[in-house]
């Protein structure tokens, strides 16, 4: 048997296993038992009503998909009478994510949230499609400071915050969201690209930027993890590109406690079950009493071959 | 372990095929390929091999098909297809599809004995009021074969069906032998003209009066779509569109498929895998 338990500051999943919010809804139960996976992440609610981008909505690439929902919800008041209710009636914690666009919005939303069926609360302020430039709170660690602050004073509740890509320095938002008091970082939302059709000579998407997500991002987002695994304490929840087993062993080595995922959800809807039995297997043939070992596991060493070419004389 | 990568035909779980979860309606599964031939230089016919779940389908369902990669690329998202025929007794789904892009070039690669992998059934299909006698049913192209299983089922509970079914020319006429066996079709083309809209609205009107259209059902042309709107609304006779969207997840949460709806004035984004793909003929706007 394996311990395929992960603590996240004080909260304890059953195992390592999530769906990214905005790729997850009770709906899945539709296809799959979602009362295996560690937790249940909401799509990220607004205050307002939200209508999201216009349609298409999503694009192929060549190393994934780009896509630009714009964060359609029904708003708080819907989120709290309807779907919240409609979570419990599965057994793994929830967590809510909220948006806002100003820092009192994110302290109000925080607040409202703070309810005995919300286990946890994820903050995002990196959605790259939420307005038409990409900007967001995750972009400048000053920003990321003081929101995260002003929710922190909000909530007692284990607060994770998620963080974006395209910020020229994560390590230094990393730094900030802990500084402010998160419990745990989600690293991360996805890459603001463009897509451009060139029959119509027109964006591939309604939005025109869009969010990178899928297996090509993948190495992009374990090199953040590894990077501010080195420079925060607090938990490292790893999201970007998984679709197998050995992408959530890399994420782990990299310094990652959990994972998310989204993109698979599209391809393999069942596939985060697949690969949570697979994930348990591996730890078993690799000897791994607890999955939880392998966090931070990478041997931050150049790779033997790197030893063997320098063994090797230059004439 | 050996990687598992996307491009590899992903078997989920174990080996042996779940068993059938009442409260798990829809599934993803592996599907023998049976037979795929080409109807005409567009169209092809695929015949897979289906689980008792997946034959739990209702007309205008569909399944979210993961298409093999037509060139060195890889097909990131799945493809929605609406269910042709249902053959319970055989244990078979058919789709007929117009090959018409990376997704469906990739599909139209698949042999005999190759394995499909499918998720569904998905969706809000057709509606059959036990009240109505007769239905029309009226398609463009492909959209015909999404009209197909509905036909089938209202001519086995006795309902009088009329297909108007409307193509390029008579080449592009699909399923008129399977619309044959069920009611009495109608083709219209463009090459003759007959497809006009001011054609079809006679035939339309022609059926109103002569009370063999109790209920109204499309799919495949915004042109036609429009048209049935309007006599429905002015005859009064209750009418289901199907439609399509882009789509990713095919379930509900990505919210990607979305398409506008008006009611009471007043519009709306809707979802066609969850909320439709078959909506109120009323609501729909179009597209």
């Amino acid at each position: 048997m394996v311990d395929m338990t992960v603590k996240i500051g004080n909260v304890t999943l059953k195992n390592p296993i999530m769906p990214a919010s905005g790729a997850f809804s009770t709906e899945l139960a539709q296809v799959m038992d979602i009362n295996r996976l560690g937790a249940l992440v909401a799509k990220t609610v607004s205050r307002e009503y939200r209508i999201g981008n216009p349609p298409p909505r999503v694009a192929e690439l060549e190393c994934g998909m780009i896509n630009s929902i714009g964060l359609p919800t029904k708003g708080i008041e819907y989120f709290l009478e309807h779907q919240v209710p409609d979570y419990k009636r599965f057994t793994p914690p929830l967590v809510g994510s909220i948006s806002a666009q100003t820092a009192d919005d994110f302290e109000a939303m925080t607040r409202d949230v703070d309810v005995p069926e919300v286990d946890v609360i994820e903050v995002n302020i990196s959605c790259p499609t939420r307005n038409p430039g990409g900007g967001n709170f995750a972009m400048h660690e000053d920003h990321t400071f003081n929101v995260m602050s002003r929710i922190r004073k909000a909530t007692a509740k284990p607060v994770w915050c998620k963080l974006s890509p395209n910020a020229g320095d994560v390590v230094a938002i990393a730094k900030a969201a802990e500084a402010a008091g998160a419990d745990a970082l989600v690293i991360a939302n996805t890459i603001l690209g463009l897509k451009i059709n060139i029959d119509t000579f027109r964006p591939a998407i309604g939005n025109k930027y869009g969010g990178i997500s899928g297996p090509g991002v993948k190495p992009i987002i374990v090199r953040m993890v590894h990077q501010c695994s080195k420079a925060v304490k607090i938990p490292i929840i790893g999201c970007g590109g998984i679709v197998k087993v050995e992408d959530v062993v890399e994420y782990m080595l990299a310094g990652a406690t959990a994972v998310m995922m989204g993109y698979i959800i599209f391809r393999n809807p069942s596939g985060m079950l697949a690969i949570l039995d697979g994930l348990e297997e591996w730890c078993r043939k690799r000897g791994f009493a607890r999955v939880a070992d392998l966090t931070g596991a990478m041997i931050d060493e150049p790779p033997m071959e790197t030893f063997a070419a320098a063994a090797a004389p230059i004439r | 372990m050996g990687d598992v990568f996307a491009s590899a035909p992903f078997i989920v779980g174990k080996s042996e095929p779940p068993p059938i979860e009442t409260d798990i309606p829809a599934e993803e599964a592996l599907c023998p390929v049976i037979s795929h031939d080409w109807v005409n230089e567009e169209y092809k016919h695929l015949v897979v091999a289906a689980s008792p779940k997946a034959l739990t389908v209702r007309p205008g369902q569909f399944f979210n098909l993961l298409c093999p990669s037509p060139d060195a690329g890889e097909l990131w998202l799945r493809r929605p297809q609406s269910v042709y025929r249902i053959d319970d007794a055989g244990g078979r789904i058919e789709f007929l599809y117009k090959c018409v892009g990376r997704g469906t070039r990739g599909l139209a690669t698949l042999k005999a004995g190759d394995r499909l992998n499918i998720v569904g059934p998905l969706g809000v299909g057709f509606h059959l009021d036990p009240s109505w006698r007769n239905i029309v049913v009226l398609g463009r192209g492909v959209g015909l074969a999404t009209l197909a299983p509905i036909s089938q089922l209202a001519a086995g509970c006795g309902v009088g069906v009329t297909a108007i079914l409307s193509a390029r020319n008579r080449d592009f006429i699909m399923a008129d032998d399977l619309f044959g066996e069920v009611g009495t079709v109608v083709p219209v083309l463009d090459s003759d003209r007959s497809s006009d809209v001011e054609n079809v609205e006679r035939i339309l009107l022609g059926l109103i009066a002569a009370k063999r259209a109790d209920a109204f059902f499309t799919c495949g042309s915004n042109r036609l779509m429009q048209l049935m709107k309007r006599l429905a609304r002015q005859h009064g006779i209750p009418g289901q569109v199907a439609m399509e969207q882009v789509m990713a997840c095919g379930l509900g949460p990505c919210y990607v498929c979305v398409r506008t709806f008006e009611v009471n004035g007043r519009k709306e984004l809707r979802r066609v895998c969850i909320e439709g793909p078959v909506f109120d003929l009323q609501e729909a706007v179009g597209w």
